[in-house]
This record gives structure tokens, C-alpha cells and sequence, in this order.
């Protein structure tokens, strides 16, 4: 078992018994589910916006070279420097450079989960670069030293007393359990750091290919600053971003906000074509956008899982899925956790190290059913464990389906076996809650049924003869 | 109607009593039960483990076994969704394709073969007791199934169906998920026994005895004192 494995399975087993853990986010997302239902239904006919996003996601990402070059040719028309970043090391180095060329001493973030994929922010500090997140949430936990909690909330799984006694240990301020004096706290803290950056650092939601615009999604106002206010401006954005037409950010605005936060728009959407144009007074100098692929084209070329990429990275699918409720965000060992983290991890890291995360589902659907871009995603946790298993599959478990088959494929063996596993009931019985049980698994926390004392194809045979001397 | 039985494998060694319900029941409603008694497994089992060429004999006697078949009625959300929505995949572009596509349409999950299917909704059963019902994911989300169970439950004399608060969440079974990641299926099933609790029902009932395999055996170690039973069974009480 390797390494990445026996932590998952240390920590699911740890912060799933985490009864606080459980109902904190219980709660959170319970408000969440609320206030989504509601903007669900302001729209006409919900099914047919996930149709229509579905549609034009799968045109943007099955023509995904044209519209990746159309874009690029419409940003640097703008003034914009477009770089094609084809792994993570390429995307770090190229920042890095640019950071050295303009001397950057401090970096404004706002939040960007690509960025979090490459460990941007661990390269840049290494580089004795000063980064301050201007994300609320992505400053508490850079304060508290973790990773982001879930793809959205980044520290949904802090109460406000915990990020008020941070605050008091990092920032100095004073205690308080009201969530509008911890923002105002963090306000004061980040604002003069806006002025102070050298360059801003932001994701991208959506990029226009029609425009050479990216589109960028939040509440806080933070990135309208990180990214207006420094001398130079980097993008960092996922080449399954693209979406075709201006028009249709119409339809994906409200649905990322409806989806990912139950809102019916987020408090500030912004589009960014280029750099300070001629004429402008304000604006950055310099505009980057890194395109990243780091194996999204792997997944490109996968048919059958290809609709993977068409996530808006809205959150939905964590928010429903029970596997992520329980075990948390940081359990998945990885930046996207959940359902989208389970079913692209295998491809963007490895497969047969991260299958462990499409194998840890009980394949409910709910992920499936609220995704607004209808990616198939339960299913495709089955595809990935037939891809592991294909390529490599443990020997016992081989040896163990090999005999089942056989089995199941000899009806009368598989009646003997029946009938004897109910003289196993007594064996079973004990060794229960011993080393030897091998039901341990299950009976360590549920009882586990005896088998009946007839089967059903013995009750059945008996019914039919009664019945046969019941006519007699 | 000659309706032919789907006995899924852990039915027939754990809870033959709610597959002997659903014969009694569609019997009461004037049709002839068949079953074909060398079934053994649909082959989900391994299909879902991602060992797809095990599963494939499997899924293959299963299918030769209701090939003749009028109609197939299976008292499990999770057997009916492999018979119905994987085995088709399981087969694609090979020779069995067509007989699993063919097999696939005339199977149904037993709430949805007595209210779909048969124009049903009454079948004549009494049972005083209040009950709560969980939706099992598969025939939840694989097989569109909600309201057929409730239509038939509203229709049971003297029972009262109280709903629970997050009723179509996952009760953790998943299958093998409840074996390999036990730590994750038990607090899921946690979850689920809180919110059947919370309803102060007498009964769970559910359209799927592996849920209720995996709930019962949550109940039992909280010394809870609900009793959980299959659909069928509470339409077969009279």
C-alpha cells in the first residue's frame, strides 16, 4: 500500500468518527442547499441550462485547439502575453521569471485553484518572494498552513471562534465571534498590501475565446484590486477554461453562482481583455496569461472521460457528496477533492497511485445529479477502477473475482455454497470481533444478518410442491 | 402477465422473505410468478471492483437465464440498475450487446413495474404502523424511481409514511465500498440512522434490502429499536 493510500485512509477513518467535524459541515452545507434550491428556481427550467451548458462546454472542449488558439491570437491582440505552460515546472518557471524581470518583492493572490495546483505559492516563496492571499479564506488557512479546505470555501471547516483566536495569534487583533468584524479584521490587514504588491496573481473562471478576455467570478472584491492595482498582472488558467462566445458567460455566470454559492450572481464579476491601453489612466502595465495543461490533455484524449473537463470548478458536486461530508476536503491528499477531484486525479497524477479516490465512493449519484455542465461523473469513477484494474490489479482481489465467476457462472455450486455458508453462521459467530472474523470490516461497527434458514430458492421449491399436493 | 422473479444474490441468502412478498403480491394482482432458479448473480460485484472481464460471465448467465422472459421484476434498485443501465455498457460492441439491450427493456424494479407498469397503485395491503423510507441511489438516481414507492405506501390502510429529512442521501452501502472503506460507509450509515430516527417512525422501509442491510446493522449496534423492512413486504401484509 503506498504512501498517498495509507494517509487517505488514516484520515478518512479519523475526521469520519470527528463528530464536530460532521455536523459543522452538515450545517454549512445544509444553508447552502437551501439558498441553491431557491435560485435553481428562479431560472425557467433548470434541466434545460444544464442541457445548454453541457452542449456548449462539449463544443468548446471537443474543438478545444481552435478555440485555445483563437483566444490566445485575441488576447495578445489586446496587449495581453500569452504563455503556453505545458506542465507545472513550466508554469512556475515562467512566473517566477516574470516576476524576476520586475524585481516583485510581494505578491497580491486571489484565489486561484490552478494556482494551488502547481504549489505556486510555496515556488514563489522559495524564491524569498513575499505572497499574501487577499482571499478571505484562502488567507485564513494560508495563516493557519494548510491547504484550501474545499475548491470554494476554503475554510469552511473553521468555526468563527477558531479563525478569531488566528486572527488574535497572526494579525493581533482582538477577539470576536462576529463574522463582520473577522472580514473587517481581515480587511484592514490585506488592504495595504493591495498598494504595496509588485504583481498580482489571479485564476480565471472563464476564458472568452471570442475576445481574448478572462472572466473572473467572486464576492470579495479582492481580485478586482490584486489584479487592477499592481504594475503587472498574471493570469493563470486552465486551457479547459474556454468557453466560445461572450454570450455565453449569460448563461455560466448565474449557473457558477447558482452552484457553486446559492446566489443568483456573484457581487462582482469582471472581465479582463489586455494591459493599461492607450489612453487608459489606470490598469497594470503588463498582462500574462499562463494557459496551463499540466495532463489535461491526457484527459483530452479520452473520449469516454473527455467531459471531465468540461468543470466550471462551481463546487456543486463536493457540496452534495457524502464521501466528501464526511471525510472532509483535506482527506483527499490533493487540490480537487470531491467527485471532480476523485474522478481527474487519476489522470492529472497518476493512476494507479490515485485510484484509491474514484475506489472511495459509494457511487450514490447525487455528484452526477447536480453538476450544471452534466459531466457523467459517478460513472466515471467506474471507468477509472476498470482502468486500474486493467492495468494493474491487486492479485488477491484478481484471484478472489477469478473465483467468484466461476461460481456464480455453476448454479448448483453456488446453491452448496449457499446452504453451507449457514453452517458458517456458527463458525462466524466465533470468531466475530476477533483478528480471524473475516467480516471484520462490516462487523466491527454493524451487525451483520445471519442467512436465512432457507434461501428463497428453497421456500420456493417448497411452495411449488405444496401447491402441486394442494391440486392433488 | 407472466412475470418472471429476480432474486438477487444476497436476497436469496439473507432476506428471502421480502422476494417471497413481492411474488405474493404481484400474484394478488392476477399475474403468474416465474423463476428461473439457475440464476445466481447479475455480476455487479465484481463489475463495480473495475473487474469488468470477471463480471462478464456473470452478467452473461444473467442474461441467457431472463432471455425468454415477458417481463423481469427485481426487488433491488442496485440489481435492476446493472441488469438495465451497466450490463448494456458491460456487453457494448460485443455479440451479447443486442440480448443485454433486449433484456434491459423488459426489467424493472418492483415499485416501478406495479405503478409503471401495471397502472397500479393500491394493492389492497393494510399495515397499522408508521414508517419512514429511504430511497436507494440506484433506483433513486440510475433508474428515475421516487415516486412509485410512495404512491403504493399512501395506499397501505392504517399506515402513516412520515418523510426524513434528507431522505435520497446515500446510506453508505455502495456495495465492496462498505468492506474497503468501512470507517466512510459506517458514519455515512451514522448519518442515514439519524435523520430514520429523527422521524420516530416504527419501520424503515426501503426498495432495496442491501440499504437496508447496511442500515439495520447501524440500528442494531446503536441498540435502536426501529425494525427495518422491503417494500414488498409491507405490501404484502393484508
Amino acid at each position: 500500500m503506498n504512501a498517498t493510500v495509507s494517509s487517505f485512509l488514516k484520515d478518512a477513518k479519523r475526521v469520519s468518527a470527528d463528530l464536530r467535524h460532521r455536523s459543522l459541515i452538515q450545517n454549512a452545507l445544509k444553508g447552502y442547499l437551501v439558498k441553491r434550491d431557491e435560485k435553481k428556481a428562479q431560472f425557467q427550467d433548470w434541466q434545460h441550462a444544464r442541457q445548454t451548458a453541457a452542449e456548449i462546454k462539449w463544443d468548446a472542449i471537443n474543438h478545444l485547439d481552435k478555440y485555445l488558439a483563437q483566444f490566445a491570437d485575441n488576447a495578445e491582440a489586446n496587449g495581453a502575453k500569452v504563455f503556453w505552460a505545458s506542465t507545472a515546472d513550466e508554469a512556475r518557471e515562467y512566473i517566477l521569471d516574470v516576476a524576476k524581470k520586475h524585481s516583485v518583492k510581494s505578491i497580491i493572490k486571489s484565489k486561484t485553484m490552478t494556482g494551488e495546483e502547481i504549489h505556486l505559492g510555496q515556488a514563489l516563496e522559495k524564491a524569498h518572494i513575499r505572497v499574501v492571499e487577499s482571499d478571505l479564506g484562502e488567507l485564513i488557512v494560508q495563516l493557519r498552513e494548510e491547504p484550501p479546505y474545499h475548491i470554494v470555501f476554503p475554510s469552511m471547516h473553521l468555526s468563527r471562534h477558531e479563525i478569531s483566536d488566528l486572527f488574535q495569534k497572526k494579525l493581533g487583533s482582538e477577539p470576536t465571534d462576529q463574522p463582520e468584524e473577522l472580514t473587517m479584521i481581515a480587511r484592514r490587514a490585506i488592504r495595504g498590501e493591495y498598494i504595496k504588491a509588485d504583481m498580482g496573481i489571479s485564476g480565471a473562471n472563464f476564458a472568452v475565446a471570442e475576445t481574448g478576455m478572462i472572466s473572473i467570478t467572486e464576492n470579495e472584491g479582492n481580485a478586482r484590486l490584486s489584479t487592477g492595482l499592481p504594475k503587472v498582472h498574471v493570469a493563470i488558467c486552465g486551457i479547459e477554461k474556454i468557453v466560445p462566445r461572450m454570450e455565453h458567460l449569460a448563461l455560466f455566470l448565474p449557473m457558477l453562482a447558482t452552484a457553486g454559492a446559492g446566489q443568483a450572481l456573484t457581487c462582482y464579476n469582471s472581465l479582463i481583455g489586455g494591459p493599461r491601453q492607450r489612453g487608459e489612466v489606470d490598469g497594470p502595465e503588463e498582462f500574462h496569461i499562463v494557459l496551463l495543461d499540466n495532463s489535461r490533455s491526457a484527459l483530452l484524449a479520452d473520449p469516454e472521460q473527455r467531459d471531465a473537463l468540461h468543470c466550471i470548478r462551481c463546487g456543486a458536486c463536493l457540496n452534495v457528496c457524502p464521501i466528501f461530508k464526511n471525510v472532509g476536503g483535506h482527506t483527499y491528499g490533493t487540490t480537487y477533492s470531491g467527485p471532480i477531484g476523485s474522478v481527474i486525479t487519476p489522470h492529472l497524477r497518476g493512476l494507479q497511485q490515485w485510484k484509491h479516490l474514484s475506489q472511495a465512493s459509494s457511487l450514490c449519484g447525487a455528484c452526477t445529479e447536480t453538476c450544471p455542465v452534466k459531466i457523467n461523473l459517478h460513472h466515471h469513477l467506474l471507468h477509472n477502477r476498470r482502468n486500474a484494474v486493467s492495468e494493474s490489479a491487486p492479485f488477491i482481489e484478481k484471484i478472489a473475482m477469478k473465483i467468484f465467476a466461476q461460481v456464480a457462472t455453476k448454479p448448483k455450486l453456488f446453491e452448496i455454497l449457499s446452504v453451507l455458508a449457514r453452517f458458517g453462521d456458527f463458525f462466524l459467530g466465533l470468531v466475530r470481533n476477533t483478528v480471524l472474523d473475516p467480516l471484520g470490516a462490516w462487523t466491527k461497527t454493524r451487525s451483520f444478518p445471519n442467512s436465512a434458514p432457507k434461501n428463497f430458492k428453497e421456500m420456493w421449491r417448497e411452495r411449488a410442491a405444496k401447491k402441486e399436493e394442494a391440486k392433488r | 402477465m407472466r412475470v418472471t422473479l429476480m432474486v438477487p444474490c444476497f436476497v436469496n441468502q439473507f432476506y428471502p422473505k421480502a422476494a417471497m412478498a413481492m411474488v405474493e403480491v404481484i400474484e394478488r394482482l392476477g399475474h403468474t410468478v416465474e423463476f428461473p432458479e439457475e440464476f445466481t448473480c447479475c455480476g455487479q460485484p465484481p463489475f463495480n471492483s473495475g473487474f469488468w472481464d470477471e463480471a462478464r460471465p456473470v452478467a452473461c448467465q444473467a442474461l441467457q437465464n431472463f432471455s425468454d422472459a415477458e417481463v423481469i421484476v427485481g426487488g433491488s434498485g442496485s440489481c435492476v440498475a446493472m441488469m438495465r443501465v451497466f450490463t448494456p455498457e458491460l456487453f457494448k460492441g460485443r455479440k451479447e450487446e443486442q440480448l443485454a439491450r433486449e433484456v434491459a427493456s423488459k426489467t424493472f424494479e418492483f415499485s416501478e413495474f406495479l405503478v409503471n407498469k401495471c397502472g397500479v397503485t393500491d394493492v389492497g395491503a393494510r399495515f397499522p404502523a408508521t414508517v419512514t423510507f429511504h430511497d436507494g441511489c440506484h433506483g433513486l438516481r440510475e433508474l428515475g424511481i421516487k415516486k412509485p414507492a410512495r404512491e403504493l405506501l399512501k395506499n397501505v390502510k392504517e399506515l402513516t409514511l412520515v418523510e426524513m429529512t434528507e431522505a435520497e442521501t446515500c446510506c453508505g452501502f455502495g456495495g465492496t465500498f462498505a468492506v474497503k472503506f468501512p470507517m466512510i460507509s459506517t458514519s455515512m450509515g451514522e448519518v442515514k440512522c439519524a435523520s430514520i430516527c429523527a422521524t420516530n417512525a416504527e419501520y424503515v422501509v426501503s426498495n432495496d434490502s442491501s440499504c437496508l442491510m447496511q442500515i439495520q446493522g447501524v440500528l442494531d449496534k446503536q441498540g435502536k429499536p426501529i425494525k427495518s423492512m422491503h417494500l414488498a413486504e409491507v405490501l404484502a401484509k393484508q
